[in-house]
């Protein structure tokens, strides 16, 4: 179990009116576990991949990851938690323009404190598992968009996170681009790391091995995936 | 290290934004460096003016409580002997900072020097073989004293181009006779002061009196002088100094080696009669002008330093719209672990290297524009190397000061927030 979500509600003051934006949402999610987040826009599914990935802390219940409970952590503890447990993928990529491929990849070490030697032989390892062997040192706009979501990928799993999230990964790339994607996800899920997607395309979200539907700020539960991996949510 | 090379890079990219940027901080630190050199400039020039470059002659003279010993009013005093010439030369000459020093007496606004035709009102001085060397005087024409005229206790007087100019006019007054209370003397030679050595202020007196009005001055050999004058007469001493910035302390060496041996029961805490040598001094006079100088222009560097405030504001501003331009790479940064303290010192170090950057380029621009105002000004050029150092290191502070807002600001910006905007 890598973490659990328990009575999570979330809420934005909007002027003087609280927006309940998230639900009462309880999840659990294991170590291995490949799963899809499905919802239309303005359902809080970036809400609530912003809690998962520790940008955020609950307005109100539990959220444990890895054992700890992210509500009690301080700014610095969850900088590190992003740092050394959470992989990010954005749906626009977000790499640095300045930056070459490997220097993109190498940010989350240098802000875990590896020096610079580790540091460039793990980002080269990371995007050769990538493919990108050939673009090291090329600067993003010199890249595709597929090959500026690899580095991006790259830069997720170079620190050896336990988790992924992604926030819409495909959603700025043509057809062909966004199948690579999925098998890389697919790939690394292979290998143990833990993978939360976030989309609203249902063709994307079937790669997943299961799919939580969200509406209106609650978790709506597919039976179907239930069954697959034998209840992974629980009320 | 990081964050620096980061922020060259950061800087490199956005080059004319950032020399916009930077001006403020060019333009104060480069006011401040041009008004510390220019009064350094003038207080060099205030120095040489007073002191004379290269002449570095310090006098030692008696004073009795405040008050220059004058022995045109005043008996030759008790309780103070006079100088053994020869052994006090080779003891003053053996102290360090000395190079040479040369004894006489005198006696000033005389009007008891005359030719037939005019009287001589300015310095009369009885001097050893030592004093126009010492102080700096050349033969212009004529000849100088010889050993012989101090065996023979000659009768022969040499004068400056002023005192010449008084008592013959245009005649040539070598061969010339001049009356000194009544005695006959030979003139010799004129002499006139080595240009090197030629200040715009020549003494003491002269400092009130300034170089123009200066009266000029007769010499005889120290061995005439009880002929016209009195007899064991104490001697004021000429003191050659190596180095200018010694002038001080050799003038003080001196005094007090004289104290000691001339003045009878001399401690330094003061004697019954008062009596005592001191040093005239020249640099203390210098530097009391130059104080008067740095006064005024003190105000200046404080309105050079309001601009340099006002360049820092410059470089707040820019700072705070970067932070919002660069929202978005705030929050990547943020979502990939780096911490509040992290983002703080990555835009506290772009902000120093801007100001310090400017700093270093407002220090160039600083030193030519010293060097144009001194140049048209004729002032020595100086440039003040301390002034450089605590500009750089102000124009550092400035940028930690100023950047402290925008930075707290990039700190405090939340990552979701900062990842919406695109």
């Amino acid at each position: 179990m890598i973490l659990t979500l328990e009575h999570v509600c979330k809420e934005y003051t909007k002027g003087r009116e609280p927006v309940p934006v998230l639900q009462d949402i309880c999840m659990t999610v294991n170590q291995g576990d490949y799963l899809a987040i499905m919802g239309p826009s303005g359902s809080g599914k970036t809400t609530l991949m912003n809690l998962l990935g520790c940008l955020d802390v609950p307005s109100e219940g539990t959220y444990i990851l890895d054992g700890q409970d992210v509500g009690s952590l301080s700014d610095e503890a969850l900088a590190r938690v992003r740092n050394r447990l959470i992989g990010f993928v954005f749906q626009n990529f977000n790499l640095m323009p300045k930056m070459t491929a490997l220097d993109n990849v190498m940010l989350p070490l240098l802000y875990a404190g590896v020096p610079l030697r580790t540091r460039r032989r793990q980002a080269e390892e990371a995007l050769r598992l990538l493919g990108l062997e050939d673009r090291m040192h090329f600067y993003p706009n010199q890249l595709s968009g597929g090959q500026c979501q690899r580095v991006a990928i790259a830069r997720a799993i170079v620190g050896k996170p336990k988790l992924i999230l992604a926030d819409e990964p495909t959603g700025a790339l043509d057809t062909a681009s966004g199948e690579q994607i999925m098998q890389t996800f697919r790939t690394l899920n292979e290998r143990g790391i833990t993978i939360i997607m976030i989309t609203h395309e249902k063709h994307i979200a079937d790669h997943a091995d299961r799919i939580a539907h969200i509406l209106d700020g609650r978790l709506v539960e597919p039976e179907p995936v239930q069954a697959v991996k034998g209840g992974a949510f629980a009320k | 290290m990081e964050n620096i090379r980061l922020a060259f890079q950061g800087i490199w990219s956005h080059k004319m934004r950032s020399l916009l940027t930077m001006l403020g901080i060019i333009i104060g630190i480069a006011s401040i460096i041009t008004i510390v050199s220019t009064i350094k400039g003038t207080n060099e020039q205030i120095k040489e003016n007073l002191i004379g470059s290269g002449s570095n002659v310090v006098t030692v003279q008696l004073y009795q409580d405040d008050w220059a010993y004058d022995m045109s009013y005043s008996p030759i005093p008790a309780g103070v002997r006079t100088i053994d010439e020869d052994a006090m030369k080779t003891r003053l000459e053996n102290l360090s900072l000395v190079e040479q020093v040369s004894f006489y007496t005198s006696r000033n606004w005389s009007d008891f020097v005359t030719t037939p035709d005019s009287t001589f009102s300015g310095e009369v001085y009885g001097v050893d073989q030592d004093y126009f060397n010492v102080c700096g005087y050349v033969i212009g024409w004529g000849r100088n004293f010889s050993p012989a005229d101090y065996e023979n206790h000659r009768r022969v007087v040499i004068l400056d181009t002023k005192a010449a100019g008084v008592l013959f006019g245009t005649d040539d007054p070598v061969g010339g006779i001049v009356e000194i209370k009544g005695e006959p003397f030979t003139v010799v030679g004129v002499v006139e002061q080595r240009n090197s050595f030629q200040p715009t202020i020549q003494s003491y007196q002269d400092f009130y009196l300034y170089a123009d009005t200066s009266a000029g001055a007769v010499f005889l050999p120290s061995v005439c002088w009880p002929m016209v004058f009195r007899f064991d007469e104490p001697q004021s001493v000429a003191v050659k100094v190596e180095k200018t910035d010694d002038m001080t302390r050799a003038g003080q060496l001196v005094a007090e080696e004289l104290c000691k041996s001339q003045i009878i029961g001399y401690s330094p805490s003061g004697t019954q009669t008062g009596f005592a040598y001191r040093s005239e001094d020249l640099l203390l006079q210098a530097q009391q002008l130059q104080e008067l100088s740095n006064s005024t222009n003190v105000q200046l560097i404080w309105i050079a330093s309001i601009s340099l405030l006002v360049g820092g504001i410059g470089v707040m501003n820019i700072m705070l719209v970067s932070v919002t331009e660069r929202t978005a790479e705030i929050g990547l940064k943020k979502a990939l672990g780096a911490t509040k303290r992290r983002i703080r010192r990555q835009f506290l170090t772009e902000a120093s290297v801007l100001t310090s950057l400017g700093g270093l380029m407002g220090v160039g621009l600083g030193i030519v524009m010293a060097q144009v105002v001194c140049t048209y000004n004729s002032l020595p050029m100086a440039i003040s190397v301390p002034a450089i150092l605590i500009s750089v290191a102000f124009s550092v502070v400035i940028g930690l000061v100023f950047g402290m807002l925008p930075a707290m600001k990039a700190a405090n910006l939340n990552p979701i927030d900062a990842l919406r905007r695109e």
